[in-house]
């Protein structure tokens, strides 16, 4: 673990081959892991879709300094509009989801991957004209007043969408059925899955390295300077708040084919549950870094997993606890912790560190 | 839409749509000012409020299955979020108030996350209310009706703000609060115990929040988690009163209740909640750019 923060220390032909390293590592690991542990191929995928929430959280909530509470709405909106598009052209939506899915519309192979590929893209691209136009009003505001504003339109998108009939209302919708047996579907959405949370990591990666890095760092370090510098903060704002949703709404077009049903607070709009997890991993890993929240979402799936195998019915007050406890006292992270190569544990002296662990997270 | 007809149709029904807004709303100007309060003094902006009135709910609740009558839920509820407020303050607020906004917001955040699944673990996520066996008034030959239990929540709601008034401005803790909200350091150096006034500041928010949910559970209903509702109109009524202004806070809550009321009933009832978030964000929309129009006058 010491050797991560030293890392950058080191001289570049070194630290390059040890990040190819790391790099075949995972995709080794994220190749083969279902092949070698079968059973656990949902698990693993979500894995991946952990990552990406993670990731497109980080977009504003670490790079940029803007916490957001309600990104898990693009993901509802990718969930939704991703499965409405797979069933719409086949049959009638209303009647469809008023059948409460005993209706088989008996999709072919083509059709079905033919649906699944629009529905994503369209899906992403809804989500990212949604966020444009609520990101021109809302990015205007700042500090809590965007964290609140957020809160609110994650459980608003989630009542408005368990209000509207054609989409299921308050009884969810279901997706359609995979032509295929079980096993061959779960992989098939596991390596979407580990794709997405590739891409959408990759993606970010390039873009931090250019300006529009730059930009959202300044904006996150002091926004007056960066406007008064000429940045036009509100435009940068709204476009990482585009690239989040983007990502996530495909996450959600994926997510609501795996879990099978779309319930729209439970699994669309979960503000409770995704929405909460989103702002965990990131923190926990370390926000505003690269590898913080990929590592943030890997510790926290596998405890979270452990919490409902070993913590029945408590899994959630454990949830609860573990977030206060990270914020508290651990709010730079692991990555960010890191950084600052202190020797010590958790606890007492955090409190002079939390402080610097603001400016170097990069 | 079809209710939006019969509301021009039966004009009486407005007046029992916001008469009824108005008392319910007296409800929400006690959480609101405990927000306000915190906000005001700590610079700390409690998430975990709807949860606390969620849990006053549910203090008041326990004691009416026990035979207690409802109505003395709103002493015994405030007494138990006071000590619940001030050991909430000793073990994590304290460590977040000096911090950046964000902490102390995630941190709130997260309590309120751990207060909602604890009340769904120990009273389930069924929809709990208590019966205070009050009359209700009839009004306009019985077009208008409004419950006695209403009534008694809207007086104990002005009562209690008039207490608060009369406590910081001529207590001597009141006093120190008012003197720790102008300038924290400049009390400190005064001798003023900051810390001590700053979890007296919390417990006596905990403790209106309590006062409140006892009231909801007899006008209402209570559950799990419904608390986010709580916390976000208590944020919309301070942010449009503005902090330290109680008249505003009380009026802007009569506003939300009344208008709340009418959405729910125009709009059909399963969206007067989201309704309210969607109002949050047009009030945040309209107050970020008014700051902006202001700006532009002034330089």
């Amino acid at each position: 673990m010491t050797a991560a923060a030293k890392s950058p220390a080191k001289s570049p032909a070194k630290s390059s081959a040890k990040t190819l390293a790391t790099y075949a590592v995972i995709a080794g690991a994220g190749l083969l892991g279902p092949l070698v542990l079968p059973a656990f191929t949902t698990q693993f995928a979500f894995l991946w879709v952990m990552v990406t929430f993670a990731l497109t959280w980080d977009v504003l909530g670490g790079q940029m300094g803007y916490n957001s509470f309600g990104n898990v709405v693009y993901f509802g909106i990718g969930m939704y509009v991703c499965a409405v598009v797979q069933v719409a052209p086949f049959t009638d939506l209303a009647e469809y989801n008023s059948a409460y899915g005993t209706q088989d519309i008996g999709l072919t192979s083509l059709q079905y991957y033919a649906g699944l590929g629009a529905g994503c893209l369209v899906a992403a691209l809804v989500a990212v004209v949604v966020a444009f136009v609520l990101g021109s009003g809302i990015l205007g505001l700042r500090g809590h007043y965007f964290a609140i504003c957020t809160l609110g339109l994650g459980i608003a998108a989630g009542e408005i969408a368990a209000g509207i009939d054609i989409i299921g209302a308050g009884s969810g919708m279901v997706t359609p059925l995979y032509p295929g047996e079980i096993g061959t579907r779960n992989r098939f959405f596991y390596y979407l899955c580990f794709a997405l949370a590739v891409v959408t990591f990759l993606a970010l990666r390039r873009l931090y390295a250019g300006r529009f890095g730059l930009a959202i760092n300044a904006i996150r370090d002091d926004e007056d300077k960066a406007e008064a510098m000429g940045l036009h903060t509100t435009r940068y704002k709204t476009i990482a708040w585009c690239i989040a949703a983007f990502f996530l709404a495909i996450s959600g077009g994926l997510v609501g084919n795996i879990v099978g049903f779309i319930d729209p607070t439970d699994v669309a709009f979960a503000g409770a549950t995704f929405g909460v997890w989103m702002v965990l991993m990131a923190i926990l890993g370390g926000k505003g870094t690269m590898w913080g929240p990929v590592l943030g979402a890997a510790i926290f799936h596998v405890t979270q997993e452990l919490f409902w195998i070993y913590l029945l019915g408590w899994q959630r007050v454990a949830l609860g606890v573990l977030i206060v406890l990270i914020v508290v006292f651990f709010p730079q992270g692991i990555i960010g912790w890191l950084r600052e190569r202190y020797p010590h544990r958790f606890g007492r002296r955090i409190e002079a560190a939390s402080g610097e662990a603001e400016e170097p997270a990069q | 839409m079809s209710n939006l007809q019969l509301l021009f149709d039966a004009p009486v029904l407005l007046v029992q749509l916001i008469a009824d807004g108005i008392l319910v709303g007296s409800i929400f100007a006690l959480a609101a000012y405990g927000m306000a309060l915190v906000w005001g003094v700590m610079n700390v902006i409690n998430i975990a409020q709807g949860e606390f009135v969620m849990i006053g709910g549910y203090v008041t609740y326990t004691l009416y299955s026990l035979g207690v009558h409802p109505l003395l839920g709103v002493p015994a509820a405030a007494i138990v979020l006071f000590v619940l407020g001030w050991a909430i303050y000793r073990l994590v607020i304290f460590r977040v108030v000096d911090r950046d906004l964000f902490v102390s917001l995630l941190a709130t955040f997260g309590l309120s996350i751990l207060i909602q699944q604890l009340l769904n673990q120990i009273f389930t996520s069924d929809v709990q209310s208590a019966d205070s066996g009050l009359d209700t008034l009839f009004l306009f030959d019985g077009m208008v009706t409004v419950p006695h239990i209403k009534v008694v929540a809207f007086v104990l709601t002005l009562a209690i703000a008039g207490c608060l008034v009369v406590f910081l401005k001529s207590s001597r803790l009141g006093q120190a609060i008012r003197a720790t909200a102008q300038n924290a350091r400049a009390a400190r150096i005064l001798g003023i115990d900051t810390d001590r006034v700053y979890a007296a500041t919390y417990a006596l928010n905990a403790a209106l929040c309590g006062a409140a949910g006892a009231l909801v559970v007899m006008t209402w209903v209570i559950q799990p988690f419904q608390g986010l509702a709580y916390t976000v109109r208590s944020f919309m009524i301070v942010v449009v009163a503005g902090l330290g202004n109680l008249p505003g806070v009380i009026v802007s809550a009569f506003g939300l209740g009344a208008a709340e009321n009418l959405a729910g009933f125009i709009l059909g009832a399963e969206f007067q909640i989201a309704f309210v978030f969607g109002l949050l964000v047009v009030v945040l929309l309209v107050r970020s750019h008014r700051l902006k129009r202001q700006r532009r006058y002034l330089k």
